[in-house]
């Protein structure tokens, strides 16, 4: 890829791109979140056009209108958020839309080479299987093999490890080697140093859609990488403090919750947030964090158990009244349970305080009030906007979420609980974000910080707990943590791991 | 003796126009399903269903001959089906108001249609009634033979499509292209299946299947278009075809109940009863509705039904 430039809008998606992927390799593009790397790779599998630039193929320059040019070009891609159709079958889902010669479906000879497929490339999988029983890890299998079935060449991952657990990712990447064996060439899209270091034979990285440099992996380091990728260091690890002495703020004890399908999803959960520290919950995504996110803000019904927070009961209670008594929520969902796009960030702010005498006359919301509010917080969350009656829809990932955390602090909580509160957010927003909760944490507040991102909770937290399928598996100090361990107990290999420690 | 006889003859001959009652609901019903799955909810069945019955009576009248006239009862419904996708895949406008729309344009266009034909009349026209095929040596059987071998053309190609329409989506190529346009038309789009394509294709199947359906009232069960001859069968298919969950044989044992209830309440209006005629009148409609709701489980409903695709739309 030669030069490659185009736009949204005002807005430089890849300023001139030079991109080049060799026979057999496994090439890392690196970089933060925004730096342009799947938009790259989106015009390479033909998903965009862009506005200036060539794609050379196999020697010849080609234009990819679509993703069927792309195929036919032996490109394929398996995106960060599978393509899959849950109720069907892994064999369904794999020969979809590919040229048949007959009128009926021979699933027998399309198991047979997705079994040689799987077998040839390390990647175990049963084709009658139907997707929505299978684990992330076995769906991701789906998708590359999906893509395989179609004889590539070169094969692009965008994203591939977020949803998996460090065992999981070790597969995948012994997975990437046995394919690059067989001529297969790979892309791989991360923000992630240690992925690259681990699984990229050269790395090209990214940063606010220029390239910086193509590095050979062997020649490079972490931290030159980290240096490239965010044009200085990387977010420094916060010290832990000891919190064991500390009063407990929110207790749940044996909580037991349905999830929305109505089944029993958090069983018999205890949990201990003591006052002055910021305790992390790890796991993979689906065990229970929403959940239990949500009985503690009193969203979701608790079926057993209680939930006691600063002595009070809170469980079941209406959460305006949990609000009142001290609770503050970011959800992970920003979007659309956080704020409300269409309001204004003065509206947004006072979402939770509008019925309060401070703002509310007899008729009329006091806009004098408001105004003075919102722009105080504006001020001091050093939020980037045109004003304070602008939609928040119009502001960046970072600045709503500033607004967020803004309104939630704002209420002086004594429990603060966060959900995934960087996601997608760049290094500047994500280090304010974290400076906030420490902010916090120093006060006195319970931070409970749940988080997909394992390397933010072991950068933040002073303790941290292990969720996998709806229960607390173990809590440590994360002094005393182990990424390898905390793995396993992701994964459900809570007995194995502790057992060998001891 | 005797007695026994007669009442067998009763029970066999409510039984046998039970599922003559049943055939166009089960066409409108199994057509449905097809749109349905590949993410198109069509509610102008009704509409297409009296484009059909309309276009089946003039075929026939014209040419006298039946081919034509279900081949223009499907072709009729079919342009409406054409307008249906047009507005619910093309333009992308909201699936139920297109489909209302759809219904009143039906009904309103085939009566237009029928007076502007034929004026007003003092003897309507008619057709004459599709004659029966006995299957040889089966529709002797005792009891079963008069039940289900002693029927017109209609019955037989409808039940046939019952295993015909699982076959189709569930065993063939395209059957499973639709079906993945219906959960996932991204994952179609992506790995290059036309999802507009597919989509028109569905209902305009589901539109000529319904069409059947509307000739059926008009050819085999009256002789004569009426205003609404239909009668609501068109909200009745689309009422099995959800709480059948989108799955032939559920279609089937709700358009017989429907087909059932209705012979078994019009023998009783014929017989005379104290019950208001009303009431019997509301029975086919309320029972199997109410049977298929009993056996409800809240699964199978097409992830993407009435949600128009949009490209590189997140």
């Amino acid at each position: 890829m030669k030069g490659i430039t185009i736009k949204f809008g005002d807005v430089v998606a890849n300023n001139n791109v030079d991109f080049d992927l060799l026979k057999g390799e496994v090439h890392g593009l690196l970089g933060e979140n925004g730096a342009g790397k799947t938009t790259l790779m989106s015009i390479l599998y033909g998903l965009y056009q862009p506005n200036a630039g060539e794609i050379i193929v196999k020697g010849e320059k080609t234009t990819i209108k679509s993703p069927n040019d792309a195929m036919e070009l032996g490109i394929a891609m398996v995106h960060q958020h599978f393509l899959l159709t849950p109720p069907h079958s892994v064999t369904e889902n794999i020969i979809v839309g590919l040229k048949s010669r007959g009128l009926f479906l021979d699933l027998a000879s399309a198991e047979k080479k997705i079994l040689y497929l799987a077998e040839k490339y390390g990647l175990k999988i049963d084709p009658k299987a139907t997707i929505a029983d299978l684990a992330v890890g076995e769906q991701q299998r789906v998708e590359i093999i999906k893509a395989l079935y179609r004889d590539i060449d070169i094969l692009i991952l965008d994203e591939p490890t977020s949803m998996l657990t460090p065992q999981e990712e070790k597969a995948l990447f012994a997975t990437l080697q046995s394919m690059v064996k067989q001529g297969l060439s790979i892309i791989f899209i991360t923000h992630k140093l240690h992925e690259v270091m681990e699984a990229s034979n050269r790395v090209t990285v990214l940063r606010g859609g220029k390239v910086v440099g193509t590095v050979k992996t062997s020649d490079s380091s972490e931290s030159e990488l980290a240096k490239m990728m965010v044009g200085r260091s990387i977010i420094e690890s916060v010290e832990p403090k000891a919190s064991a002495k500390n009063p407990a703020i929110l207790q749940l004890k044996n909580v037991s919750a349905l999830n929305n399908a109505k089944v029993k999803f958090l069983k018999d959960l205890s949990l201990e947030l003591r006052k002055g520290e910021i305790l992390g919950i790890a796991g993979v995504d689906g065990n229970g964090q929403a959940e239990l996110a949500e009985v503690i803000a009193g969203l979701r019904k608790v079926q057993s158990g209680e939930i006691i927070m600063d002595n009070t009961a809170i469980t079941n209670a209406a959460p305006r009244k949990i609000r009142e008594w001290g609770l503050a929520y970011v959800p992970q969902d920003r979007l659309n349970t956080g704020l409300i796009l269409d309001y204004s960030i003065a509206e947004n702010l006072i979402l939770d305080r509008w019925y309060k005498d401070e703002y509310s006359g007899k008729i009329f919301l006091k806009q004098e009030k408001m105004k003075e509010f919102a722009e105080k917080v504006v001020t001091d969350f050093e939020v980037k906007t045109p004003g304070i009656n602008v939609p928040v829809n119009s502001l960046s990932g970072g600045n709503l979420q500033k607004v967020l955390m803004a309104r939630e602090l704002a209420r002086n909580p004594k429990v603060l609980v966060v959900h995934n509160p960087t996601r997608g957010l760049d290094i500047g927003a994500t280090e304010y974000i974290h400076k906030q909760l420490v902010k916090q944490r120093d006060n006195g507040v319970g931070v409970l910080m749940i988080s997909l991102d394992l390397d933010e909770i072991l950068t933040v937290c002073d303790r941290l707990a292990v969720i996998y399928e709806g229960k607390i598996v173990s809590v440590m100090d994360r002094r005393d943590a182990n990424v390898d361990d905390i793995g396993l107990m992701m994964g459900g290999k809570v007995a194995v791991a502790s057992e060998g420690k001891k | 003796m005797k007695l026994a006889g007669e009442t067998e003859a009763v029970i066999i001959g409510i039984i046998a126009s039970g599922i003559r009652l049943a055939t166009p609901v089960l066409f409108a019903g199994l057509g449905e399903k097809i749109a349905e799955r590949s993410g198109i909810l069509n509610l102008g069945i009704e509409g297409m269903m009296l484009m059909g019955a309309f276009g089946g009576f003039i075929g026939t009248y014209f040419t006298g001959n039946y081919v034509i006239g279900i081949l223009l009862a499907m072709a009729s419904a079919g342009i409406l089906a054409v307008l249906k996708g047009f507005l619910s895949i093309t333009i992308r406008t909201n699936q139920l108001a297109a489909g209302l729309a759809i219904w009143l344009l039906g009904t309103g266009l085939a009566a237009l249609l029928y007076r502007l034909t034929f004026g007003v009349r003092t003897a309507a026209p008619s057709v004459e009634l599709m004659p029966k095929i006995d299957i040889p040596g089966l529709s002797n059987l005792p009891g079963i033979g008069p039940i289900l071998f002693n029927h017109d053309p209609l019955v037989y190609i409808g039940f046939l499509l019952v295993p015909l329409t699982y076959i189709f989506i569930f065993k063939t190529n395209l059957g499973l292209k639709i079906r993945t346009v219906g959960e996932n038309p991204k994952q179609a789009d992506a790995l290059g299946v036309n999802v507009y394509k597919i989509r028109y294709l569905a209902v305009i199947v589901g539109g000529a299947l319904a069409g059947i359906g509307g000739a059926y009232y008009s050819l085999v069960q009256t002789g004569y278009f009426l205003e609404n001859i239909t009668g609501g069968a068109g909200w009745i298919a689309l009422a099995l075809v959800i709480f059948g969950r989108w799955k032939s044989q559920w279609i089937l044992v709700g358009a017989l109940i429907f087909g059932m209830v209705d012979a078994f309440q019009l023998g009783l209006q014929a017989l005379g009863t104290t019950l208001p005629y009303q009431f019997l009148l509301m029975l086919p409609y309320l029972i199997p509705i109410a049977v298929l709701v009993g056996l409800y489980k809240r699964t199978g409903a097409p992830a993407a039904l009435a949600t128009p695709y949009v490209r590189g739309e997140r």
